[in-house]
């Protein structure tokens, strides 16, 4: 197992320089010119050339990469200009909102569509099968940002349920200590159930944007996968042994059937670091993708290296994870390893 | 408020009862303001390089200056600040005489840390301001504050500044956000070598004597003010604290402010404020932005545009009418369809020109295109909702004589670049001045030095003589004559056609009294009441 673990993750070395090299140039590539936008707009060209100067852009290609590099090593991911906080304490303390509000829109999606796939396999073509397609699909051709607004305007604007879009927490509350950095597990490690339910009331809505969206992969690839399984041998024989359905169903039919669920679970998993960045945007939510989006607009290098780079260690740590998930759940894969 | 109902209940049926719902929120809601804005300050010292507009917002009301500006009632009978009458602030009085003025300070103010505001203080901002380079620099100049030579510390409470010319913008400039005074023993101790005027350390962190003092500042989600109690510079403010908000979204800030969760905002589209003047819970402000316009402008460096008939052609081709309706709905004031000379030394003013397609196709003719012509119409993509439809609008008309342009939509981060490399032939644009005076205005954006405002490049030696003339002015009579005659050629020659004045638009709860106009365009939250 651990020889695994050091495999993979040297194997992710490579596609790791490989992703910093070509950020720095992609960036560099990108139209705006930062030391124009930073300059203000009453700059003359002088004034833009000190800028240029002081932000070390009027090196060539080679030296910027040279000190981008050293600074990388020492764990200095430079300078947001247009936040004006070091990139490496935004990405620390946006990274937590971020997979805070991803965990438990994945986790919303799983709770909801894997028991849907499961049922759904059992009656393939019934109307609970359509029905699951139909709301499926549906959830995953809406735009997030779509079903974020559709999900404010019904749920805060006319219903007056929700919380007011206004980020992590309403205006009147502060944020718990930092632990975790998720706003919930925090208030809970302290006790403060008050804070806790109003964290926890900013996220519903979010959450169930990106859960939407998640519920179609999800759901389609349990129904495919249970109905292979419950089409197989061993199901016949269960069955003549006069099991219940319901052990059936989870013991011998799921238990075999998680694979390729836990595989389209990581990728979902990603798709959805992705998705954030729109969730984020329209429910003000602190987190890395609004952070990057900004960024890229004001043509600001130092987030969206670091931001790439940040995704990048992420899929490769969560990859890592699946194939060693794989190997606990399935024996055969341990023993081909 | 059903949520707090929902809250209650939960917290409750949790079997938390020893956490009893928090009666101090009711209380605090009322005396806090929520004002909700799509972007935040990314520094809080306006002297600092790129700081952006939320930016000054935060320098306006932590820091002070030594001259404020009064208070007059505009057409609608809303506040708006008066530039023609300066009020002292840090100042307590000041003898201007013609080779320079001095100022007393008031003698018990003090800095957020407690120590008094001194003449050191004053001198070291300034110094600050005009040595840093970039916008405060810039800013400086324009009211002749150029050397820190000129700043001079007389005793504890006194400062004197001399003048390098006469220049009527000397006063006013000092009135504007730049100038602030900034606690100079406090910068100091955070200064470093490398970083002498503590550039690093006020990007996050204030050192001021205003109304308001940051209690806590997270980039890019909010930040939040206590009033200063002990503030010297003007009537104590009502609003005990105030909480800045960034909401991206437009449609949330909206849903926001129409469900009373918000107090106040700037930034909607136009369409909402629009739709929101119906709506008997808020009040809406549209005050036009003094001295900017919207306009199209045309690259007088170059062929096709050098052609003075062509660009007349253009004039009568726009279809203004169809912008003010479609684009802005009506927020904004029309800069259309005036008389061929100047009415009188104001700025803007409606220049002569309509839609009139006819006389635009004889004006093409005339100018040599009887068979039209290609060009590109640029416009900045950091502004798409206001600079696209016009665009288009604009697209449309001209096909109509035969010039047929393709849209160029160009990266916010990229706009300035492409306007400082004065290559695009056709733009749309919007350019405004701090200081209302049309020479100034004139100076940024038709004078042959050819500023970054001056897009069009246009060059004329006459309507630099007459901008040059009326800017050092000092007899009335003379320098109204001068205004109307560089109104007129502008008119004449268009190398630029104003579309519209855009408005300042403020959508706010009704209980929230008190509003101001600032040439700033931020908001001051000292004079705001919440009932």
């Amino acid at each position: 197992m651990l020889t695994l673990a050091i495999r993979r993750l040297m194997a992710a070395l490579p596609s790791l320089v490989g992703v910093v090299i070509v950020t720095f140039l992609l960036t560099r590539a990108l139209p705006g010119d930062p030391a124009a936008y930073f300059a203000g707009p009453a700059a003359t060209v002088q004034a833009i050339e000190e800028v240029r100067q002081r932000l070390g852009l009027d090196q060539p290609l080679w030296v910027q990469f040279g000190n981008y590099i050293g600074d990388l090593v020492r764990g200095d991911f430079g300078t947001s200009l247009s936040t004006g906080q070091p990139v490496g304490f935004e990405l620390a303390t946006r990274l937590p909102a971020s997979a805070e509000l991803t965990l438990l829109g994945l986790l919303l999606a799983v709770v909801i569509a894997v028991p849907a796939g499961m049922v759904a396999a059992t009656r393939p073509n019934g109307w609970f099968d359509q029905a699951v397609r139909v709301t499926a699909t549906a959830g995953v051709s809406l735009p997030t940002f779509f079903t974020g607004l559709l999900l404010v305007y019904v749920f805060y604007y006319i219903l007056g349920w929700a919380p007011a879009p206004l980020g992590r927490l309403d205006i009147f509350y502060t944020a718990p200590p930092h632990i975790t950095g998720f706003y919930t597990l925090d208030a809970l490690l302290i006790g403060d159930a008050e804070t806790f339910l109003q964290a926890l009331s900013q996220l519903v809505l979010p959450a169930l944007t990106l859960g939407i969206f998640a519920l179609a992969p999800l759901a389609r690839i349990t129904r495919g996968a249970m109905l292979e399984v419950l089409g197989s041998d061993y199901i016949r024989t269960a069955r003549a042994a006069g099991l219940t359905p319901t052990r059936i169903l989870i013991v011998y039919g799921f238990r075999n059937a998680i694979l390729p669920v836990l595989t389209v679970l990581g990728m979902v998993l990603s798709f959805l670091l992705g998705a954030n960045v729109l969730v984020e945007k329209v429910f003000a939510w602190p987190g890395i993708g609004s952070f990057a989006v900004e960024a890229l607009v004001a043509s600001d290098y130092a987030p969206v290296q670091g931001f790439v780079l940040t995704m990048a260690v992420l899929y490769v740590g969560l990859n890592l994870a699946i194939d060693l998930a794989y190997g606990l759940l399935d024996p055969r894969v341990r023993i081909e390893s | 408020m059903k949520r707090r109902e929902f809250l209650k209940a939960s917290t409750a049926s949790a079997a938390i009862a020893s956490m009893p719902w928090n009666p101090a929120l009711g209380q605090a809601r009322r005396d806090t303001l929520l004002a909700i804005s799509e972007n935040g300050p990314n520094n809080l010292d306006i002297h600092g390089v790129g700081t952006n507009r939320p930016g000054y917002e935060a320098s306006w009301n932590v820091y002070d200056r030594l001259l404020t500006f009064g208070v007059k009632k505009d057409a609608q009978g809303q506040d708006h600040y008066d530039y023609t009458k300066l009020e002292p602030e840090l100042a307590e009085s000041w003898n201007l005489t013609p080779t320079s003025v001095t100022f007393k300070l008031r003698r018990d103010a003090k800095f957020h840390d407690g120590t008094p505001v001194t003449a050191k203080d004053v001198k070291w901002s300034f110094d600050r301001a005009v040595t840093v380079g970039g916008f405060p620099t810039f800013q400086m100049r324009a009211g002749s504050l150029e050397k820190p030579e000129q700043f001079v510390v007389v005793d504890d409470n006194t400062l004197r500044i001399d003048f390098l010319r006469s220049d009527k913008l000397t006063m006013p400039d000092l009135a504007v956000p730049v100038p602030v005074v900034i606690n100079s023993g406090l910068a100091q101790k955070n200064a470093t070598a490398a970083d002498p005027w503590a550039m690093e350390w006020l990007k996050g962190n204030t050192a001021g004597s205003g109304a308001y003092m940051v209690e806590r500042w997270v980039p890019g989600t909010e930040l939040v003010f206590r009033r200063n109690d002990d503030w010297k510079g003007g009537p104590r403010p009502a609003l005990q604290r105030v909480i800045w908000r960034t909401i991206p979204q437009a449609g949330n800030r909206r849903a926001l402010l129409e469900r009373g969760d918000a107090d106040i905002s700037f930034d909607l589209p136009n369409k909402d404020f629009n739709e929101l003047q119906g709506n008997q819970r808020l009040s809406i402000i549209g005050t036009p932005v003094e001295n900017a316009l919207q306009y199209i402008g045309m690259n007088c460096a170059q062929p096709p545009f050098n052609n003075v008939k062509l660009r007349q052609a253009v004039a009568y081709a726009i279809p203004y009418q169809a912008i003010m309706d479609a684009v802005v709905f009506g927020r904004a004031k029309p800069m259309f369809g005036g008389r061929p000379q100047a009415i009188d030394a104001s700025w803007p003013q409606p220049h002569p020109y309509t839609t009139d397609l006819d006389r635009a196709r004889a004006l093409m003719a005339e100018a040599g295109f009887p068979n039209g012509l290609e060009t590109t119409l640029s416009f900045d993509l950091g502004l798409a909702g206001l600079n696209e439809p016009i665009c288009v609008l604009v697209q449309e008309s001209l096909a109509r004589i035969g010039i047929r342009t393709t849209i160029n939509k160009i990266p916010g981060a990229n706009w300035r670049n492409e306007l400082l490399k004065k290559s695009m032939p056709l733009i749309t644009n919007t350019f405004g001045g701090w200081l209302n005076y049309p020479d100034y205005f004139f100076f940024w954006a038709y004078h042959g030095q050819d500023a970054v405002f001056n897009t069009m490049s246009y060059k004329n030696p006459q309507m630099d003589k007459l901008i040059d003339a009326s800017r050092f002015s000092n007899n009335q009579a003379e320098y109204e004559g001068l205004v109307k005659d560089f109104v007129r050629l502008a008119f004449d020659e268009v190398p630029r056609i104003p579309l519209f004045q855009p408005f300042l638009n403020v959508a706010m709860q009704r209980s929230i009294t008190g509003y101001r106009y600032w040439f700033h365009r931020q908001l001051d939250y000292r004079q705001l009441v919440k009932a």
